[in-house]
């Protein structure tokens, strides 16, 4: 069991949480190219060690936040909000 | 007859004795014994036969290093097998047997299994039944006979009687063990504020003090003790799982009390106080029932009052069994300990022999001889080459034996951190240890009882400071070992020119031969070599034989034990119940159960109920009592049809969307435009995921500039929902858009006919502002505010004109509170139109007649134009999906398309799921599938189906198809036809 201390709720267990992949991926605009869309749809690391990951609140604040977590260890390091106007306005 | 009751001793409650049942018989214990320690002293010696070669088995230890009293507990539904007597709590009317046997523990016949041993060696099933050229069909035939031949207890087949509770712990500390240096640990860090739990998997706290005969003096004022309580597993960011016994032992318990807890605590910090485990040592016929761990011995005489025997042997390398055989003298028993170092330690020595023990040094076990019990120990003296020259026989009646301690370092492991080999003291050590664990006493390789303590209290001051800052004053922190004199490390003992059969892990019948076996057949990593021959796996998870399995491998390889390598040990620490698992969600708590706000009212007039995802939606409503699905269904359908009907939509998802942005936002979301979409109009719309495959379709509906409400079908309410957030909180950041669930907020209906706007219109509150619902007043597609007349007032409810049954039609949201009188308001006026209410089966009916898309077409595989809706995409704007759904397999032409089916022979019939075939080619995955079918009285009256073919429609007009069931088992030809036959153009919606 994962413990993600989530900015507005605390720490929760990882069971509130729905695991949203890969949070590196940038998306391109909506009518970029076919290409640019394979990438970031499809293709993906899958690092050993630490990674950047968006983890869906979906049982508490539904939150998007972004968890720096090792894939190795799963140890934490990092959480904030995936959204950052509103990571702003809370500073 | 070996062991018996001491006439006084140990601390068991002899003024309250219990009654028992052992394999049919009615015996006496105490409370505070065992079923292990009240069988001994019942004279039991043989309780149960091993899993291969069943050989008579009998009590090995005093706890959960049990391999050998394996039994079975309970009857009926509760018969549990496989239990470990050792840890099995003595209770009044307590079941128990032996197992494994046939007829009796005491004559198996299966017993042959072990005069064939060297042909049941490891491997040899995988060998023999699975070899080159057999197959695994081989294997298969023959596996359900080796199974039964060589096993463990049968458990009951019945469903568990018993329910377990999941209970949720957070605290400061969590101290895993109650020994010496668990109670102190608990008891200094809770005298320092911290909320301590103290977890002990035995009934009794104390560990190892109650095999000394000592009492734990802690006191734990303000700490939470959980004693029956195993912790099970370490986990990520430390939380522990354990599995709290809470009425095995008490006689018709309470049935609502549940029978055990999974606790999942999440503490600060863990102090790790398990203790070590003995070993035992391989040497012939070692696993005899009369053979035990030398500790377990004193075990039962000091807690139990039991002795094990009369004459007894105590082997080893260690100093601890001097003390257990000085026990064992006192207690009256004739003991001869054998110390397998060249010279006794002087003052050990002299104390055992002070004791009326009969000491030999250098001496070490060889073979337990006696056909079913111990009779006697052939003993011998190690020569030169290392072997052992036997010597002599001991007459006995029971062995005690150590080849040393390991440390529980289980738990560690779980989270990935290896122990490390310690040559000196013989055992695998805590090594690095993960953030936030202390470690104290004999896990540790501390073996002293006040050292013990020390360490206890040097952890918790380790933990108060790190969570409060404070400096507590503590012992140093014991450094390991403790015993005055070098361990000698025993593995195993073999004799030059003699087959000895030697156990390491007697619960899996695994022989020092087989690990050598193992290693010369290339399973030289500890992990091959363990799948090999099934060494500490299962419930033993490594407690008994692991140590000296590793040992010989890396003896068999000529290699150390660290270049060896060690397993790793897995939750669960001891076996835990699946049931406890599964605590309350099972049975009906398995899902919640959702009701529409229109669920009472519907019932009441006798609907009958169908199961969508965890919604309990109206699938029919029946005319009368006896009226079945297929009449009731058709009789609603054809209501829709020719005067009017009332269905219960609540469970479509609603969304809020609101904000300047809201139109740019589901532009982008939608393949068609909302952007010039009128206030007070709605439209259906198309979601895409990213990789341009249809996601979801739903009506939104438009109250302002900048208010907006998207629909969602009930499958996907949830998950548009999270797709909305996702994009929004991630890839939009800069949208200024806000979303709410309205989906509990809100129940809705749809009623559809030809006489629809009549019935609504005279269930419109007169005078009201709005209610004018003709076609000027509210057109296709149009949206009003109105009022209802209900019984006692009026209540207001949001009109939209949609139309999913193809009739004229009308959705009506009201706040869920008000939804029931909506339904009785509406349902009158629907009634005296000549309607009815209708279900699930009828609405299915009416749209597959329509030939409209829901979930079961919408898969995941599908994409725009496959659905038919390729038209919708827009070409103006950009949305999700757009570019890769022109990926060239998505954008081909011959893809399946959505289609209707009729069958060519009016009488036959097809079922959803069907694989839709051409003629003389049914095989494989075919041209198409079946997604709906129905009875179309719209129609002809015929069976329709609907689904895809490839091509579409168009490519197989004229020509027939066979829909195929091979599950079902037939073939019916059918005619393809447009999904759009019924009123293609739309005119009873539009009237």
């Amino acid at each position: 069991m994962l413990r993600i201390d989530c900015p507005f709720c605390g720490p929760r267990d990882h069971t509130e949480f729905s695991y949203e992949g890969d949070a590196t991926v940038e998306y391109p605009a909506l009518d970029a190219s076919e290409d640019e869309w394979f990438e970031a749809v499809f293709l993906r690391d899958n690092p050993r060690g630490p990674h950047s990951e968006l983890w869906h609140h979906i049982q508490g604040c539904r939150s998007f936040l972004v968890v720096q977590r090792d894939t190795l260890t799963h140890q934490i390091t990092g959480i904030r909000l995936a959204h950052q106007p509103t990571a702003e306005a809370l500073k | 007859m070996s062991g018996y009751r001491l006439p006084s001793g140990g601390v068991v409650d002899r003024a309250r004795s219990l009654d028992f049942t052992w394999d049919g018989h009615t015996m006496r214990g105490y409370a505070g014994d065992t079923l292990a320690s009240a069988l001994i002293a019942n004279g039991e010696q043989i309780l149960g036969r091993s899993f291969k070669y069943h050989r008579p088995r009998g009590v090995m230890s005093a706890g959960t290093e049990e391999g050998g009293a394996l039994v079975t507990v309970g009857a009926g539904a509760r018969r549990e097998p496989n239990a470990k007597a050792t840890q099995v709590e003595l209770s009044q009317g307590l079941v128990a047997s032996g197992q494994n046997a046939w007829p009796n523990v005491r004559f198996d016949l299966g017993r042959v299994n072990d005069v064939f041993n060297r042909f049941l060696s490891a491997g040899f099933y995988y060998k023999t039944f699975m070899g080159v050229g057999r197959g695994t069909g081989q294997w298969m035939f023959f596996e359900k006979f080796i199974r039964k031949a060589a096993g463990m207890g049968s458990a009951s087949r019945e469903p568990d009687p018993d329910s377990y509770d999941i209970v949720h712990d957070f605290c400061d500390l969590l101290v895993i063990g109650a020994g010496p240096a668990g109670l102190a640990a608990a008891e200094l860090a809770a005298s320092e504020g911290l909320d301590v739990m103290l977890v002990e998997q035995d009934f009794a706290l104390g560990g190892g003090l109650l095999g000394m005969g000592e009492t734990p003096g802690a006191d734990l004022d303000g700490v939470r003790v959980l004693t029956r309580t195993t912790a099970f597993g370490l986990y990520d960011t430390n939380v522990v799982g354990l599995y709290e016994r809470v009425t095995d032992h008490v006689p018709g318990a309470d049935p609502a009390t549940p029978r055990a807890n999974i606790r999942i605590v999440r503490p600060q910090r863990i102090i790790l106080a398990s203790g070590a485990i003995e070993r035992p040592v391989a040497f012939g016929n070692n696993d005899r029932p009369g053979v035990m761990l030398s500790g377990a011995m004193a075990t039962y005489v000091n807690r139990f009052g039991v002795a094990p025997g009369r004459r007894a042997v105590v082997a080893g390398g260690g100093d601890s069994i001097y003390g257990d055989a000085i026990t064992l003298a006192m207690a009256g028993v004739q003991t001869t300990l054998l110390d397998a170092r060249e010279t006794a330690p002087p003052e050990l020595a002299e104390a055992a022999t002070a004791a009326g023990v009969d000491l030999w040094a250098g001496y070490l076990p060889v073979e337990a001889q006696g056909r079913s019990t111990v009779k006697a120990l052939q003993i011998g003296r190690p020569a030169l080459d290392g072997h052992v020259r036997s010597e002599r026989a001991l007459p006995c009646d029971c062995v005690g034996i150590s080849g040393g301690w390991s440390p529980s370092v289980h738990l560690l492991s779980h989270k990935g951190a290896k122990p490390a080999w310690d040559a000196q003291m013989a055992c695998l050590l805590p090594d690095a240890l993960p953030e936030g664990i202390g470690i104290a006493g004999s896990v540790t390789g501390v073996w002293g009882t006040e050292d013990c303590v020390a360490h206890g209290q040097a952890a918790a001051a380790e933990a108060v400071h790190a969570l409060n800052g404070k400096k507590v004053k503590a012992p140093k922190e014991p450094a390991p070992g403790g015993w005055a004199n070098p361990i000698k490390p025993l593995w195993e003992v073999t004799v030059p020119g003699r087959k000895l059969k030697s156990f390491i892990d007697p619960q899996h019948d695994v022989t020092t031969s087989d690990v050598r076996l193992a290693a010369r057949e290339g399973y030289a990593s500890p992990e091959h070599m363990k799948r090999y021959t099934t060494l500490g796996m299962a419930t033993d998870q490594g407690k008994v034989g692991n140590m000296i399995g590793l040992a010989l491998l890396a003896e068999a390889l000529d290699q150390s034990i660290p270049e060896t390598g060690i397993t790793t040990f897995r939750p669960p620490y001891t076996p835990v119940p699946i049931g406890a698992f599964a605590g309350r969600a099972r049975d009906k708590h398995y899902a919640p159960e959702r009701q529409t706000p229109m669920h009472k009212v519907q019932g009441e007039d006798g609907a009958k109920w169908l199961d969508v995802g965890v919604w309990k939606r109206a699938w029919y409503h029946p005319a009368h009592a006896g009226e079945t699905l297929g009449e009731a269904y058709l009789r609603e359908a054809t209501a829709v049809r020719e005067t009017v009907g009332l269905v219960d939509v609540t469970t479509l998802g609603k969304i809020a969307v609101q904000g300047p942005d809201a139109a740019e936002f589901l532009n982008r979301v939608f393949v068609n435009g909302f952007g010039k979409l009128a206030v007070m109009k709605c439209r259906y719309g198309v979601m895409l995921r990213d990789d341009g495959i249809v996601f979801d379709d739903g009506v939104t509906w438009r109250f302002g500039e900048d208010d907006f409400m998207a629909t969602t079908t009930t499958a996907h309410a949830a998950t548009a929902m999270a797709w909305f957030e996702n994009l929004l909180q991630t890839r939009w950041p800069d949208l200024r858009v806000n979303i709410a669930s309205l989906s509990d907020q809100w129940g809705g209906v749809a009623i559809a006919g030809p006489r629809a706007r009549a019935a609504l219109q005279a269930a419109l509150a007169p005078n009201a502002s709005g209610g004018d619902v003709s076609n000027e007043g509210l057109p296709f597609m149009g949206i009003q505010n109105a009022k209802l007349a209900v019984e006692g007032g009026e209540i207001p409810v949001m009109i939209a004109r949609i139309s999913f049954s193809g009739e004229l039609a009308f959705e009506i949201n009201a706040r869920s509170d008000h939804c029931p009188a909506m339904w009785r308001a509406l349902l009158a006026q629907v009634k005296a139109n000549g309607g009815c209410a209708y279900g699930m089966e009828a609405l299915g009916a009416l749209r597959i007649e329509k030939g409209h898309v829901t979930a079961a077409e919408l898969d995941g595989r599908v994409t725009l134009e496959d659905a038919g809706l390729g038209k919708m995409a827009s070409t103006k704007k950009p949305f999700i999906g757009m570019v890769l759904r022109k990926r060239p397999d998505l954008a081909r032409e011959n893809r399946p398309q959505l289609a209707h089916f009729h069958p060519v022979t009016d009488s036959e019939k097809f079922s959803i799921g069907a694989v839709v075939c051409e003629e003389g080619k049914v095989e494989g995955h075919g041209i198409g599938w079946i997604t709906g079918v129905t009875v179309a009285p719209a129609l002809g009256g015929g069976w329709l189906g609907i689904g895809f073919v490839t091509g579409g429609p168009g490519v197989w007009e004229g020509r027939e198809v066979v829909i195929a069931d091979p599950v079902r088992g037939y073939e019916v030809k059918a005619r393809v036809a447009s999904p759009h036959q019924y009123d293609p153009k739309g005119e009873r919606m539009h009237g």
